[in-house]
């Protein structure tokens, strides 16, 4: 544990911090709650007057001990059932980082909220207990991280106290873990013998498992590589909003304002605009007030262009040299987030990243169980949580990139036009949705043939 | 390589790393553009307290050389400070905007709303502020809310939907996947949108010292005229208080908070510069709401109802 000044030393330099996303994934029962707990009490995020109203609720319930998900849980009906639904945003720092948990619950019927805490994280950690090994939840935890293509998982093997410390236990739950997880394509897994409770290696290094070597979750948080997989990629700059202040000091500015969502971006650079596919370069980059000759993803920026073309919200801005295909027929894996289902033939918007178009669902070819991965052929619709795949056709072309190569231009969203709910989140082209994992079972309706 | 806003720091994920404030203000920008891309009629809600002074710096950038294409609203209580509400004026002089103001006391006045006998007018605010959207036709309304704040406001969207009535209700709320924001809904209904989400209190404070911000005087420390109610030092005035039972002292004191004067309390500190205030803040034991707001200790469920009535 840091000290106060230490703690506060650390905070006097902001710039020296980066900021990570992370989520998790886990029931209660994994010890969820309490791991969340720890971190945000042991990084001093759980403030006194927090702690206080925990403890005066849980006092009042005849509680012996401060219940801390009640820390974690927001809404009223989740404290009358004692359950998490949603996704919660939680905060805290270290003299090393900043940052943003999307804590989000386990249940099967929550897969859309694992799906959205996942969709802008870099890092999830996946919470297992040790007795109970890698069962059915925690597949579909490794498969949700794989399809929204995580870059870094971390298995906490939780509740190590509980299975005397041991190592063999711990080695056969990372191993059935690692090995399932890399067949789905997770880049990256980490696994670390924890125990929330009594506090072994999620901030301290633990006294009972010297034959650990590795990072504790904390520690491996803070040293984690943020961002990287952004700026590796092709760059692409959807315009959001084109700023032309026609005033006297800036007669003929015109600049195209946008968040760079992936790659990096140089003055001088040949540029295609899609979907027109006109070219030009870039004059200049105006980074939040300041010149600059090269930016990345994902800084905000406004692009100004050598040549007066055409270009408005919803367009793309893309070097030449790896200008995306565009395409009017798309096909992805989604999660169905909404409570009314997705049906053959429904007439839907899709937003793909500044640009909504007209789109018609043309057929759903699979759906996929998330426990043993096989795959239903023709489902006819998709219901809320169900993962599976569909072909749209869309009224316009996109620029549109895989998402297993950009997650920003790879994603997009099903609206429904009557009243706005989003109904699915889609991942254009192939994952391991697509391919035949398993052996493909019919749906009980019969042959689909 | 010249010079870049983006600070590239050794051992961390150098050459191409935001700090993490420039990854917040990044995504605030976005924020703020995509709703100008979208919507017919925003609002920035305009208070002259620090979180609504860090949206208008940040709604200014991200349209800069162009001016904000927004209007601002303030709803007053009528027990507002002095001091933040002359800041206000400044500012909007300052940018050319225009500010529209909802006033409670008029309310009030005119036999619309009912003084509470504590005097407390923060819950009187939300009957102003949603007939002023209706009125007005805003159709999407930027508020300083931070997801940091409150265990309720944990679970709130970036794009917050709200029916003709403004009321919130969780389970209407649409799952928010990646960067896309849908800002879609019917005529009457409006969506909220918080571009500070993110953020936490000493996150606004580095970004204010970095950025070099001013701010109203009573941010920092100063001798008040002060007296105790419900646990808080509160400022002395016309508004209500003291009562013939409560006396007032002068303490040297600032506001890590600024609302309404009834129930925003002064934390005791020596703090005047920015630098000292982030130091305090940093090492302090206590939330923001916590030490200076007695109108989230209502209740546990407080905020989550005041919310569903159509407060932020």
């Amino acid at each position: 544990m840091t000290s106060t000044t230490e703690q506060v030393a650390g905070f006097v330099d902001p710039s020296a911090t980066t900021l990570l996303r992370f989520a998790t994934a886990g029931s209660v029962d994994d010890g969820k709650s309490t791991l969340v707990g720890r971190l945000l009490h042991d990084s001093k995020s759980i403030l006194t007057d927090q702690l206080e109203a925990v403890e005066a609720v849980s006092a009042q319930r005849g509680q012996d001990t401060p219940d801390l998900a009640l820390l974690t849980d927001g809404l009223r009906a989740e404290r009358e059932q004692g359950i998490t639904i949603d996704v919660a945003y939680r905060y805290f720092a270290t003299t090393r980082r900043r940052f943003i948990l999307a804590d989000t619950p386990g249940h099967v019927q929550y897969t859309r909220n694992m799906v959205t805490g996942a969709s802008t994280a870099d890092l999830a950690v996946v919470l297992v207990d040790a007795r109970n090994g890698v069962i059915e939840q925690t597949r579909r935890h490794a498969a949700v991280a794989a399809l929204l293509r995580v870059p870094h998982v971390v298995l906490a093997v939780n509740k190590m106290d509980l299975v005397g410390y041991e190592e063999k236990a711990f080695a056969r739950i990372a191993e059935e873990f690692t090995a399932y997880a890399s067949d789905l394509g997770v880049p990256e897994i980490t696994a670390i013998p924890i125990s929330a409770l009594a506090g072994d290696n999620v901030v301290e290094p633990s006294a009972n498992m010297d034959w650990y070597g590795g990072p504790t979750v904390l520690e491996h948080l803070e040293t984690v590589p943020v961002s990287h997989d952004l700026t590796a990629c092709p760059a692409r700059f959807p315009v959001q909003y084109v700023i032309r202040p026609q005033s006297a000091e800036h007669p003929d500015y015109r600049g195209y304002a946008g968040q760079i969502a992936s790659g990096v971006l140089r003055v001088g650079e040949a540029v295609t605009v899609l979907p027109s596919g006109r070219t030009s370069v870039i004059e200049g980059i105006d980074a939040l007030g300041e010149s600059v000759d090269i930016a990345w993803a994902p800084q905000s920026v406004t692009l100004r262009l050598r040549d007066d073309i055409d270009i408005s919200r919803g367009d793309l801005i893309a070097p030449s040299a790896s200008a995306p295909a565009t395409t009017q027929d798309v096909e992805a894996t989604v999660c169905h987030v909404a409570d009314q289902p997705l049906a053959v033939g429904a007439r839907v918007l899709l937003k793909h990243t500044t640009r909504t178009v007209k789109a018609i669902v043309k057929e759903i070819p699979s759906r996929l169980t998330l426990d043993d991965l096989s795959q239903h052929p023709n489902p006819g619709q998709l219901v809320a949580n169900d993962i599976g795949r569909v072909v749209v056709r869309t009224a316009e072309p996109l620029a549109l990139d895989a998402y297993a190569a950009s997650r920003r231009t790879g994603s997009f969203l099903l609206i429904d036009p009557a009243d706005g709910t989003t109904l699915a989140a889609g991942m254009a082209g192939e994952s391991f949705a697509s391919q035949a994992h398993t052996t493909v079972q019919a749906d009980e309706e019969g042959w689909d043939f | 390589m010249t010079a870049t806003v983006a600070h590239v720091h050794e051992g961390t994920d150098a050459p191409y790393a935001l700090s993490h404030l420039d990854a917040l203000e990044s995504e605030a920008v976005h924020i703020f553009r995509e709703v100008a891309g979208e919507f017919e009629k925003p609002v920035v809600l305009f208070s002259g307290g620090k979180d609504s002074i860090v949206m208008l710096h940040l709604a200014l950038k991200a349209f800069a050389p162009a001016p904000v294409p927004f209007t601002l609203l303030h709803v007053d209580t009528g027990h507002n400070f002095p001091e933040v509400l002359a800041y206000r004026d400044r500012a909007v002089e300052k940018h050319n905007l225009r500010l529209h103001v909802a006033s409670v006391q008029e309310y009030i006045d005119a036999g619309k709303l009912r003084e509470r006998p504590d005097g407390v007018r923060n819950p009187l605010q939300t009957v102003p502020l949603t007939e002023a959207i209706q009125r007005l036709r805003f159709d999407a309304v930027f508020g300083g809310g931070r997801r940091d704040e409150e265990k309720a406001r944990a679970k709130e969207r970036v794009f917050s939907l709200r029916d003709e009535f403004s009321q919130w209700d969780p389970r209407r709320q649409r799952p928010e996947l990646w960067q896309l924001y849908n800002g879609r809904h019917a005529p009457g209904e409006h969506v909220r949108v918080f571009p500070l989400s993110n953020w936490t209190e000493l996150d606004v404070w580095q970004y204010i010292a970095r950025e070099g911000i001013e701010l109203p005087e009573i941010y920092f420390a100063h001798e008040r005229e002060v007296f105790r109610r419900n646990g808080m030092w509160l400022t002395a005035g016309e508004w209500g208080g003291p009562k013939r039972d409560e006396s007032t002292e002068t303490r040297l004191i600032r506001y890590r908070t600024v609302g309404d004067m009834s129930c925003t309390g002064a934390v005791d500190s020596d703090a005047t510069t920015l630098d000292a205030v982030i130091t305090e803040i940093a090492a302090s034991r206590l939330t923001e709401r916590g030490a200076t707001r007695a109108d989230d200790k209502m209740s546990e469920a407080a905020m989550e109802d005041r919310k569903r009535e159509g407060y932020f």
